[in-house]
């Protein structure tokens, strides 16, 4: 295992942030911690990397007491922060070095790696212009070859792609792929169910600092739904009348006045609605089950479950 | 836990390659400064004083202004600068997703804040000496002074910038500290001529009291066993305050 955690909890204060949390993540995948804003990605990110000590509970990376071991295991991976740490006055070859030298590289070895890294991420149009003026997707892509400084084993992702327009968040998709399949450990948290179920082998999803489940997202979808989801706009009231003579659906949401049916096979409510209520069908959106799904059905977000 | 210099020194490159790209702008005025002040109250008010401290007034003004420019220059650093660093810039959070740990963020700020304390306390003693008023060689001894100034200052800044939950209420450490310690500090005027006898003891409280007394020494040429007084209280508050500041940067940092 390259992260293990142990029943940890985390609290500032009075206030807890993480709750007796376990979750082994093994060599070579892509692991996602999902939740929403709030739900203790970042805490327990930070104590996998040492900055945080958590109240208690144990944690092991690359097999080493993080709390004994800090700085040996900080040599061995790279942390991309949530928001950019860059330092702004700086070129990103600038920043290249200051990092290369938080990691005691000597030259000619930094001289180089920077040099390599700017090939890596294509940064060398920009590699002397200050960072200030350099777009969000740039700043991203250099924040990302900072933590890649020391050829780390694992890579941890806060929120990576959080505020990036969709073109950037694509690239960046594919770069996480690649290191993955360069054999990197990556580590990455989100609060966007796609990018979780793109990129991710397998997802935890946590919720007020407890992991709620994990597995592979497809398992999981499996675990909990039916594979096919019809979503459509539907009071309380009309719900009955709608399904009724097709046998209960496995699962129902509702979220507000939208209303999520999940079965195994669309076709025959579909029928159904265009026999009875044709007009319903503009609001009507048959799609696969997803992480956001489960997300819904497992925190309590759920109104209502199947019979 | 304990300190990495190669660490430390990775933090002080840090503040040394962003001040590498202002430097010539930043160091003019720290020429400029002392040639103002020794202008006007040197010159100016002196024209009015025949003796102080049995010198010219110039010749009295001039070391303490020096201890005063690395109180300054290290003041600076450890208040308005770590701050932008620890809230705007994230530079620690960044530091702390590699080997660094918290005692070299410290370490290396303390060894910046020093740096930036012996260029403006530097600047002002080569204008003094180019001026004539550090007689030569014995004035060099302010050299490891100005140093020591800045440890001193950087080791109380540090505890003021730790426990400020505003940028703003820096106002309050630079007026309501640093500029009474500027005034009563033995700089414009020898403090036990004026202080009565049984206020003494507040006079050698006062943290910047000390350097300028060394320099003043350093200048005539004059040790005395009082110095030791001096040098033990400014290496020993430095060392309680930075224990204490090890403590806060800590909790700080990984909380």
């Amino acid at each position: 295992m390259i992260v293990q955690l142990d029943a940890v909890s985390k609290s500032f204060g009075s206030r807890p942030a993480v709750d007796r949390l376990s979750l082994d993540v093994p060599k070579g995948i892509c692991f996602g911690l999902l939740g929403p804003n709030g739900a203790g990605k970042t805490t327990t990110m930070r104590m996998v990397y040492g900055a945080t000590r958590p109240t208690s509970g144990a944690i092991r990376v690359f097999g080493l007491d993080i709390a004994k071991n800090t700085r040996a295991v900080r040599a061995r991976l790279g942390v991309t922060l949530q928001q950019n740490v860059l330092i702004e006055a700086l070129t990103p070859e600038e920043n290249l070095r200051v990092f290369g030298r938080y990691h005691l590289l000597r030259e000619p070895q930094l001289s180089q790696r920077v040099a390599e890294l700017i090939v890596l991420l294509e940064l060398a149009s920009h590699a002397r212009v200050p960072v200030k003026q350099l777009s969000g997707g740039f700043q991203r892509r250099l924040a990302i070859a900072l933590s890649l400084m020391n050829r780390p084993e694992l890579l941890i992702l806060d929120e990576p792609t959080t505020g990036l327009d969709p073109a950037v968040r694509l690239a960046l998709w594919g770069r996480v792929r690649e290191l993955r399949a360069a054999g990197m450990t990556v580590m990455l948290s989100t609060h966007y169910m796609d990018e979780a179920e793109r990129l991710c082998d397998r997802v935890a999803i946590i919720s007020a600092g407890r992991v709620v489940d994990q597995g592979p997202p497809t398992e999981l979808i499996a675990r909990h739904l039916a594979p096919e989801v019809v979503e459509m706009d539907c009071s309380p009231e009309e719900e009955t009348a709608l399904l009724d003579g097709l046998g209960a659906p496995r699962h129902r949401m509702r979220v507000g006045g939208r209303m999520m049916v999940y079965l195994d096979d669309a076709a025959p409510l579909i029928d159904q609605i265009r026999r009875r209520e044709p007009e319903r069908l503009h609001s009507l959106v048959v799609r696969p089950a997803n992480l956001e799904d489960v997300f819904l059905k497992l925190t309590g977000t759920m109104l209502e479950a199947g019979t | 836990m304990s300190v990495s210099a190669p660490h430390a020194l990775a933090v002080w490159r840090r503040n040394a390659s962003m001040y590498r790209r202002t430097w010539k702008r930043n160091i003019l005025p720290n020429f400029f400064e002392p040639v103002f002040y020794l202008a006007s109250i040197g010159l100016g008010v002196g024209a009015y004083i025949t003796t102080m401290g049995g010198t010219s007034y110039l010749e009295f003004l001039a070391p303490g202004l020096v201890a005063v420019a690395a109180m300054n220059g290290a003041s600076f650093e450890v208040t308005y600068n770590i701050y932008v660093r620890l809230h705007f810039e994230k530079a620690y959070d960044a530091m702390l997703t590699t080997p660094i740990e918290p005692d070299d963020v410290l370490a290396g700020e303390i060894l910046w804040a020093i740096t930036r304390g012996g260029i403006y306390g530097g600047c002002f003693f080569v204008v003094v000496a180019l001026a004539g008023l550090a007689p030569l060689p014995a004035a060099l001894w302010t050299l490891p002074v100005i140093p020591l100034t800045g440890l001193l200052f950087a080791s109380v800044g540090i505890i003021f910038s730790l426990k400020i939950p505003e940028i703003d209420l820096f106002s309050f450490y630079f007026t309501l500290f640093l500029t009474p310690l500027f005034l009563f500090s033995d700089v414009f005027f020898p403090l036990k001529d004026r202080l009565p006898e049984t206020w003494l003891w507040l006079g050698e409280a006062l943290p910047l009291l000390h350097p300028v007394r060394l320099a003043r020494a350093a200048f005539r040429g004059e040790a005395s066993p009082l110095l030791l007084w001096d040098l033990s209280y400014m290496l020993g508050l430095s060392a309680l305050l930075l224990a204490w500041a090890r403590r806060g940067v800590r909790q700080r940092l990984t909380n």
